[in-house]
């Protein structure tokens, strides 16, 4: 019974109102480098997101639509990435995680070198990880067991 | 001067939880407040009277507050949400393999 | 150069492990083995250049007041051959001992976390990147403690993580404090400008960096977590965290701050020589008392992280010696003797030594190298405990500080008693048990016969001609406060 998620008016508000929190965050995660927010902050909106989903729809919709084992070498792909990142910087410009793409004008969107492209993979990792963490303690069936 | 007072007696409230109580949910949530107030006092240590937020802006820039220290907050909260998510497991395992939340019948280990 | 490089490769094994395995762990195992066994000659090789130059690397290339700096000097290497040889040997044990419990790849991939977060304590030169260093090293920890499954280890997980955190806010309360009164977070920048501030400042932030850390070196009134956690653990990450956790996180990081940051008064020295006394003796009698193998290892750590903290106290060089010597001697003994246990409780099934006995003939390598251990530990001659223990005695007495030096003989007598009963119930008792578990394996024999012989052949490192090129340069880097700032700083 717990699976089946909440009432039809809940399921129909979530279906309008999860991509509007998703652009919220992919808002916030792009424009780290001019406003406040960043990769952390933008991330976790984004888990919030899919957390909505699954309190609304219940697990076993949530677990056909986001395929958990993508999710999982999701996050340790951009964990990888990021530390590609740094080691570019080492063989073009000399210093782990140097900023080495070319810092165009102030106050544009694609400025300021590899910091934007750090924001997306945190934000990615951040996102997934969160996920993924409280979708592992949310499986568990808190059950009385036995002594061992 | 008060708020610095203010910010202490608010670390106290979270270490008399931590010390006193014998759920084991509250003792997480007792060390969460004692972790804000740790983030509380790093953010009062950057204001400067009669200075604006740390963003540039175009046109003329007046004296800004200080950046780092919230750039260490954010910081300190991303690894205070993983000792809080960790703690959490551990109690979900605790009540499985126990039966209670309560501390003072968590003693296998004593000598 | 090559300094990032001991934090990039953990991490990437780590990540790479998780991305690779399926079901079964043997890409696990052959990943994790490469990176360590790569770390260590790295770290040879920066031991052996850092004898004559140190090294600074600044992240991203920009200049002092604005970046993390990482420093490498001869202390810092010190430490990194210690990490790795001892993760080296922790590995190759516990292919066979984690199979035992489950085919799992996870274990690796916190291993390497671990050694990450290590690694960055030890390199840094920036304070608030050690903060966040250690916490890594620290979810390792606490998460590697509770692996098996059982019921008492989640209970000593659980009470670790609590009590680490509140170490954790103290410690950060006085980053905050740091930062306000110097405005830099570079440690020479802040020991170049320690002799202008207000020494009451300056005095708290003693206190409170030694409440702080402490309790993660385990010292007398913070040691409360210790038994149960490292009892509790599987048995090579008990020897990972009581001979290389404590003190690349506790005794590194107290040496760090007091001799080349924040300066030790004469008050402090008396203080760290009374702690360390406390922690001698209650140990000590505390460990006579136990009758749980792990458990009385345990406290023991807790005895020789005294010895440490009282020849800290006494401050001269032929002192700080004998500690740096004791830090390496501790980890070796230690993780023979965690990994002796470990075998015991696979074999025979069982950690109380009132239900051992007479095991010599069942299990012939683990019984000769549990002798090897034991008489090192209790420092007898040859053997690499008696060298370390003899410079701390010698330079209590020339200092003038006879009361350490008789509380340090009493030490080692106290250490010799609760040893032999270790060995006389645990190993030469009366009859035999029966084994119910299965034999082990030639991994985890050749991890404890490669430290047994290690505990004898690091007592060469006290000759004279050898001390001038390994322990010498490492004292010298302690001592001089004055070389560090310039090192950094480049003035």
């Amino acid at each position: 019974m717990q699976n089946k998620g909440m009432t039809v008016i809940v399921k129909t508000i979530t279906r309008f109102t999860v991509w509007v929190i998703i652009l919220y965050g992919i808002y916030i995660i792009l424009h780290g480098h001019l406003t406040p927010g960043g990769g952390f902050a933008g991330g976790v909106i984004i888990a919030l997101a899919f957390l909505n989903i699954m309190l609304a729809y219940g697990r076993d919709f949530t677990s056909d639509w986001l395929k958990i084992n993508l999710l999982h070498d999701l996050e340790a792909t951009s964990a990888i990435l990021f530390l590609i990142i740094g080691i570019l910087g080492v063989a073009i410009s000399g210093s782990f995680l140097a900023n080495f793409l070319s810092k165009g004008k102030l106050f544009r969107l694609v400025s300021a070198g590899t910091i934007p492209i750090l924001n997306i993979v945190i934000g990615i990792k951040v996102c997934v990880g969160l996920f993924v963490v409280v979708w592992s303690l949310a499986l568990f069936h808190i059950t009385k067991g036995g002594t061992e | 001067m008060i708020i610095y007072v203010l910010c202490f007696v608010l670390f106290l409230v979270g270490l008399y939880g931590v010390l006193t109580k014998r759920d084991l949910i509250k003792i997480i949530l007792s060390l969460s407040i004692m972790e804000y107030s740790a983030n509380l006092f790093l953010i009062l240590f950057a204001y400067k009277k009669d200075a604006v937020f740390a963003i540039l802006s175009k046109g003329e820039n007046p004296v800004m507050v200080d950046p780092l220290p919230q750039a260490l907050v954010l910081t300190s909260i991303v690894i205070e949400l993983g000792i809080t998510a960790m703690l959490v497991a551990l109690a979900i395992r605790l009540y499985q393999k126990y039966n209670t939340f309560d501390i003072t019948k968590i003693r296998r280990l004593s000598g | 150069m090559i300094l990032p490089y001991f934090i990039v490769i953990p991490l990437l094994a780590a990540f790479l492990i998780s991305l690779i395995s399926g079901k079964k762990d043997n890409w696990a195992i052959i990943l994790a083995i490469i990176s360590i066994i790569s770390l260590l000659i790295i770290s040879i090789v920066g031991f052996i250049h850092a004898l004559d130059n140190n090294v600074v690397y600044n992240l991203s290339g920009w200049d002092i007041p604005y970046t993390i700096c990482m420093v490498m000097d001869s202390f810092t290497a010190f430490m990194l051959i210690i990490i790795h040889l001892i993760a080296l040997t922790s590995l190759v044990f516990s292919v066979a001992y984690i199979r035992h419990l489950s085919r799992s790849w996870k274990y690796y991939s916190l291993f390497l976390l671990l050694i990450a977060g290590m690694n960055g304590v030890v390199l840094t030169g920036d304070i608030f990147n050690l903060f966040v260093f250690m916490e890594i090293a620290l979810f390792s920890a606490y998460a590697l403690v509770a692996y098996g499954n059982r019921s008492e280890e989640f209970e000593a997980s659980f009470k670790y993580a609590v009590m680490g955190s509140i170490s954790s806010t103290l410690i950060l309360i006085g980053v905050g404090i740091t930062y306000s009164a110097f405005s830099t977070l570079t440690l020479a920048k802040i020991a170049s400008q320690v002799p202008e501030t207000n020494p009451a400042v300056v005095n708290w932030l003693r206190c409170i960096f030694v409440v702080g850390f402490g309790l993660k070196a385990a010292i007398i009134p913070f040691h409360a977590w210790l038994p149960d956690a490292h009892s509790s653990a599987p048995a090579p990450i008990s020897s990972m965290l009581s001979g290389v956790l404590i003190k690349a996180l506790g005794v590194y990081v107290i040496i760090r701050l007091f001799f080349s940051v924040f300066g030790m008064p004469v008050a402090f020295g008396i203080l760290f020589k009374v702690l360390g006394s406390i922690s001698i003796l209650v140990a000590s009698f505390l460990a006579i008392n136990q009758w749980d193998i792990k458990r009385l290892l345990a406290y023991s750590s807790i005895s020789q992280i005294g010895f440490i903290m009282l020849a800290i106290g006494i401050q001269t060089p032929l002192a700080v010696m004998g500690a740096v010597f004791h830090v390496l001697n501790h980890a070796i003994f230690k993780g023979l003797l965690f990994y002796n246990a470990g075998a015991v409780e696979m074999y025979i099934g069982t950690r109380d030594l009132k239900k051992m006995g007479r095991i010599s003939r069942l299990m012939p390598v683990t019984s000769t190298t549990s002798m090897i251990g034991t008489l090192s530990v209790s420092g007898l001659p040859i053997f690499n405990g008696f060298f370390s223990k003899l410079l701390i005695i010698l330079a209590a007495i020339q200092a003038g500080a006879t009361v350490s030096a008789i509380i340090a003989v009493a030490g080692s007598v106290l250490t010799l008693a609760y040893f032999l009963k270790f060995q006389r119930y645990g190993f030469l008792g009366n009859e035999e048990p029966q084994p119910t578990g299965e034999k082990i394996s030639l991994g985890m024999k050749t991890a404890m016969v490669t430290l047994a012989i290690l505990c004898v052949l690091t007592s060469i490192l006290i000759i004279p001609g050898i001390k001038e090129n390994t322990l010498t340069p490492v004292v010298n880097d302690i001592i001089n406060q004055a070389d560090y700032i310039r090192l950094v700083l480049g003035g």
